[in-house]
């Protein structure tokens, strides 16, 4: 569960738990956050709570409100961000979330639908109707458009109900440091990540640290100079994670490059790569430093050049 | 018709890194032209009951029915080719059957599963989809996403609430408003799209593209065309470097040289001899 916590010149005053799917902040005693100071406006600002994701809206307060210093109408609040509202502060942590609920567990696929009236599958209509009133101001307090109050409905006790059932039916989380903000950049463990091509056994890697490789900045760069033919001496660093070399039509490789280090396998022609004079067969080849690549008829050196 | 001489298919599916369960279902067949992805959900095997029950009976539904009913032929009632309305058909079925399955048996209460399913037929694709699996095509160079997610982001996306960048991070991935099989009826969303000479399609789950940005799926089908099931592989492989927190599927289809129906007896006769 993500919280607020208030404080005033660095002193914290409270903590409010973000458990409705609204909250209301102000000055005015009706509000959910009350902070009675004359630079709040009386209804200053709002957040609302779908599962771990919180958005915060301004409501048209005289003073307005800032995030990490910035002025936001509308903001999708992240792990520690500061709200200001005048001299308060708030920040909001959604630390607790990756205790409690395993990442896994809400990357799991699940629909969105009006909770089932007990026991059968069908959901009643009377239900719906009920909770349709409570969602349609969510949608007029976000919209630029107003969100179909069908699909706003489901947000209701419906999908609590799926992720708690989720949560409380799952094994622990296998990475539960991923869970927050991970962005699906990540790396793997060097140690995983083969297992779709049986023959591409990680790289060595003498002097690339494979955790470092795809951050691209500290990892050496792999790099391919031509040998021979018209283009030698030419160089071509391999930073995308895919580089095709060859002649289309003719003989095709490909390098890879992956946490692991990189990889390369033939594309297409009837000859296969030849590297340090033994021809490649079907599966990707680990390359280190210093190996020497033939293809259609151009040697080529792979490097590993320091960062 | 066979249309396996004009075009060309590969697919891989695979587990990922986290999950101990493949859900996701693929089936492919490019004599007839179709392809179906479905990513299953539901408890202990039950989502790979769902996704496995999908593809199983739409490929058999679909031959049948090409073979009764000519994809290309034109629908009498909207006009739209027969494909659509075949597709829809096949859909209702396995959705049908998934409903009674997961209503019948409470091992199996509340499975479902997303679906893609693309016909082809007469220089055209028809897709049809439900939730978040997705196709894409590659043309020209350009990438683009033909499917529009039945998703919760995809949702908020359109409402203005948040934006693609801030979607990447939001922590309510992979909750989807419509699945085949939870409800009595389902509707999909179906598109016909005509087709060019060199075309690229990509169907996926979302263990693909949640994990491997649109711009390395971009660079992976464009460096690997001449290679289809290298390029599928590639992209399995890139998820699972990312991450692979989900079961990834994907299936290529190139399109090699056109294919137009081969109407009356005269196109029949120069297709026999093909």
């Amino acid at each position: 569960m993500a919280k607020l916590i208030l404080s005033l010149d660095g002193m914290v005053i409270r903590e409010y738990p973000l458990t409705k799917e609204r909250t209301t902040i102000g000055r005015k005693p009706h509000n959910d956050i009350v902070i009675d100071n004359l630079a709040i406006s009386g209804e200053h600002a709002m957040i609302m709570t779908i599962l771990n994701d919180s958005f915060l809206e301004d409501l048209g307060s005289t003073n307005g409100t800032l995030v990490n210093g910035q002025p936001i109408k509308k903001h999708f609040l992240q792990n520690n961000d500061v709200v200001e509202l005048g001299k308060y502060k708030l920040k909001y942590v959604t630390e607790a979330i990756a205790a409690q609920a395993s990442p896994a567990d809400f990357e799991k696929t699940m629909v969105l639908r009006a909770p089932p009236a007990s026991g059968k599958g069908e959901p009643k209509p009377e239900a719906s109707k009920a909770e349709t009133t409570t969602t349609t101001s969510v949608g007029k307090a976000f919209g630029d458009t107003v969100v179909n109050p069908e699909m706003m409905q489901t947000h209701g006790p419906g999908l609590r109900e799926a992720a708690r059932q989720a949560a409380a039916s799952a094994p622990p989380p296998p990475a539960p440091a991923a869970a927050s903000s991970a962005p699906p950049a990540q790396p793997a463990a060097p140690a995983v990540g083969t297992a779709t091509s049986p023959g591409s056994v990680p790289a060595p890697a003498p002097a690339a640290p494979p955790a470092a490789q795809p951050a691209g900045s500290s990892a050496p760069l792999g790099t391919i100079q031509i040998l021979s033919g018209p283009s030698a001496g030419k160089e071509l660093p391999l930073s995308k994670p895919l580089t095709t070399l060859g002649k289309p039509g003719v003989q095709v490789a490909v390098i890879a490059k992956r946490p692991q280090g990189y990889f390369i396998t033939h594309v297409e022609g009837a000859t296969f790569p030849v590297v340090n004079g033994k021809h490649l067969d079907a599966q990707a080849h680990p390359l280190n430093d210093h190996d020497v690549i033939e293809l259609a008829g151009v040697k080529m050196e792979f490097y590993l050049k320091p960062a | 018709m066979d249309l396996s001489k004009a075009i060309e298919m590969a697919s891989a599916t695979h587990t990922g890194m986290v999950r101990a369960h493949n859900e996701d279902s693929i089936g492919t067949d490019a004599a007839v032209g179709l392809a179906v992805l479905a990513d299953g959900m539901g408890g202990y095997n039950a989502g790979e009951v769902a996704s496995g029950i999908a593809v199983a009976l739409i490929s058999k539904e679909t031959r049948e029915t090409v073979l009764r009913i000519p994809p290309y032929e034109a629908d009498g009632e909207t006009g739209e080719m027969m494909a659509t309305r075949i597709l829809r058909n096949v859909i209702a079925k396995a959705n049908a059957s998934i409903y009674q399955a997961a209503n019948s048996q409470p091992q199996y209460a509340g499975m479902g599963t997303t679906l893609v399913v693309a016909l082809l037929s007469d220089d055209h694709i028809c897709v049809a989809h439900i939730g978040d699996s997705r196709l894409y095509r590659l043309r020209d160079g350009g990438l683009e996403q033909l499917t529009r997610d039945h998703s919760l982001l995809q949702e908020q996306i359109d409402s203005g609430m948040i934006t693609k960048e801030m979607a990447r991070r939001s922590q309510n991935k992979n909750l989807v408003t419509r699945a085949v099989g939870i409800e009595p009826e389902v509707e999909p969303d179906v598109g016909t799209f005509e087709v060019k000479e060199g075309d690229m399609f990509l169907l996926c789950s979302d263990g693909l593209n949640d994990m491997v940005e649109d711009e390395d799926i971009h660079l992976t089908l464009t460096s690997l065309c001449s290679n289809l099931s290298l390029a599928a592989t590639q992209l399995v492989q890139m998820a699972n470097d990312n991450g692979g927190r989900d079961n990834i599927s994907v299936i290529l289809i190139r399109v090699k040289r056109p294919f137009p129906a081969e109407r009356g007896w005269i196109g029949r006769l120069k297709a026999w001899f093909r």
